[in-house]
């Protein structure tokens, strides 16, 4: 138990510190201003909502190869997590876009693609909850989980082919795009914290569900006595 | 029997099945239709505005409509467990899918291409010059919604709430070749109309990929 909560705070402090280092360190940003300090929270929760469809699409594979119902329960904490920090990512853009672009939305292929996304994925949850029976609950979402990842590069390569409004990739784009030095080292922290957190919450979640399901188990037996 | 055979004779059943009623395409003829006349409501549907309007609200239209038609895909072979007999009747599963692909996208791409005068008509845009690439445009957007549409519906028809869950899973799902569609077709309808080459090759793309993550997941989606 104290170890969780030592892990806990180790995780909120890292936070705590990358949020300073966004507000604090990192230098102010020329044409942008201060707004552009919402980048380090905006684009490291979007790095760490796809790591953690990443670990979503890696259990459902186990899953459907292996048909252990702990790699069904990690898709679902992952698919669960990875759906807020998404919401984080959608919810912090227009906040972005507002005073940069003049508008809190356009629909432009990035942000249309992280939303589809986002749809995916509460599809994946939505799917779960209209399928009674444990194992087949687990098959048909893990093999939903799967088609919706394969989709992800494919909306996301509309992004190169019909982008318009969203920034070029900055990072990792190509020649002529880069960071900051500072900016940079500052990026990467928040990455690695919301990294971090993103993790703690996974395995906090596991363990949640592995708990519902002990307990549909036992009531289970409890009804047929 | 090789995967081949096996689907030729299955694909012979799924249209034997429809052709003896006609319901899905004659349903989703009707559907499209009503589609159609009612967006001319929400904007004013002359030439130019239909030009810019048109491919996307044609393509929406179909989206709508694949929804709908792939529903009994599966569903139909739960009144007399006749998935079971498909399912022991051939050694590749993937050949049941390929078949059922193969019929929605024949059944899409017909319904598609009795519409299109009646849009260009409706719409005063012209097709004709075209007509060769919007068709080669049609059959690769109807084949990656049947590839997509036809494992959901595989999906869907084992949960509750079917009818609805379908579009929710599919329609999300299909946003690509929503948009690569779409750029394609209004391209072409264009004044002066082009081939947009890269939007061909993002629906080979698109086509590649899920069809080769069927034949790799296809036989548990069927599994009992």
């Amino acid at each position: 138990m104290w170890k969780r909560g030592f892990v806990g705070a180790a995780v909120l402090s890292l936070v705590a510190a990358s949020a300073y280092a966004s507000f604090f360190i990192a230098p102010t940003e020329r044409t942008m201003g201060l707004i552009q300090r919402i980048f380090y929270f905006h684009a490291a929760s979007a790095w760490a909502g796809m790591t953690a469809f990443s670990v979503c699409f890696v259990a459902n594979l186990l899953y459907v190869w292996r048909r252990q119902p702990k790699w069904d329960s990690l898709g679902v904490s992952a698919a669960e997590v990875g759906l807020a920090f998404i919401t984080i990512v959608l919810i912090t853009g227009p906040i972005w876009a507002k005073p940069v672009w003049g508008i809190y939305w356009t629909w432009d292929a990035r942000l249309t693609s992280t939303f589809v996304l986002w749809l995916l994925y509460i599809s994946y949850l939505l799917l779960r909850t209209l399928i009674e029976e444990p194992d087949r609950r687990a098959l048909l979402s893990a093999l939903f989980g799967i088609f919706a990842f394969l989709d992800v590069p494919l909306v996301f390569g509309a992004i190169r082919w019909w982008r318009t409004q969203h920034p070029a990739p900055v990072i990792m784009g190509g020649p002529g795009s880069g960071l900051e030095p500072t900016m940079r080292a500052v990026f990467f922290f928040s990455v690695f914290a919301l990294h971090a957190l993103m993790a703690f919450l996974i395995v906090e979640r596991y363990g949640l569900e592995k708990l519902r399901v002990e307990l549909e188990i036992v009531r289970r037996e409890a009804e047929a006595v | 029997m090789s995967l081949f055979a096996n689907t030729t004779v299955l694909l012979g059943k799924e249209l034997r099945t429809e052709f003896r009623s006609r319901e899905l395409l004659t349903t989703t003829i009707v559907f499209i239709l009503i589609v159609l006349v009612l967006f001319s409501f929400t904007f004013d549907p002359l030439s130019d505005e239909a030009r810019r309007f048109g491919a996307g609200l044609l393509w929406l239209a179909f989206l709508f409509a694949a929804s709908l038609m792939l529903q009994p895909c599966f569903l139909r072979e739960q009144t007399n467990d006749t998935l079971s007999a498909l399912r022991l009747s051939v050694s590749d599963p993937f050949a049941i899918f390929l078949a059922k692909l193969a019929a929605n996208t024949l059944f899409l791409l017909l319904t598609e291409l009795l519409l299109l005068p009646i849009f260009a008509v409706m719409y005063n845009v012209r097709v004709l010059p075209v007509l060769h690439w919007i068709a080669l445009v049609f059959f690769l957007g109807s084949l990656g919604v049947s590839i997509a549409g036809t494992a959901l519906s595989a999906i869907s028809a084992q949960a509750r709430m079917r009818e609805l869950l379908l579009p929710l899973l599919l329609l999300p799902l299909l946003t690509p070749i929503l948009i690569a569609s779409t750029e394609v077709t209004s391209a072409l309808l264009d004044r002066s109309p082009y081939v947009q080459w890269k939007g061909v090759g993002f629906l080979v793309a698109f086509d590649v990929v899920f069809l080769t993550a069927l034949w790799l997941f296809g036989e548990y989606l069927l599994e009992e």
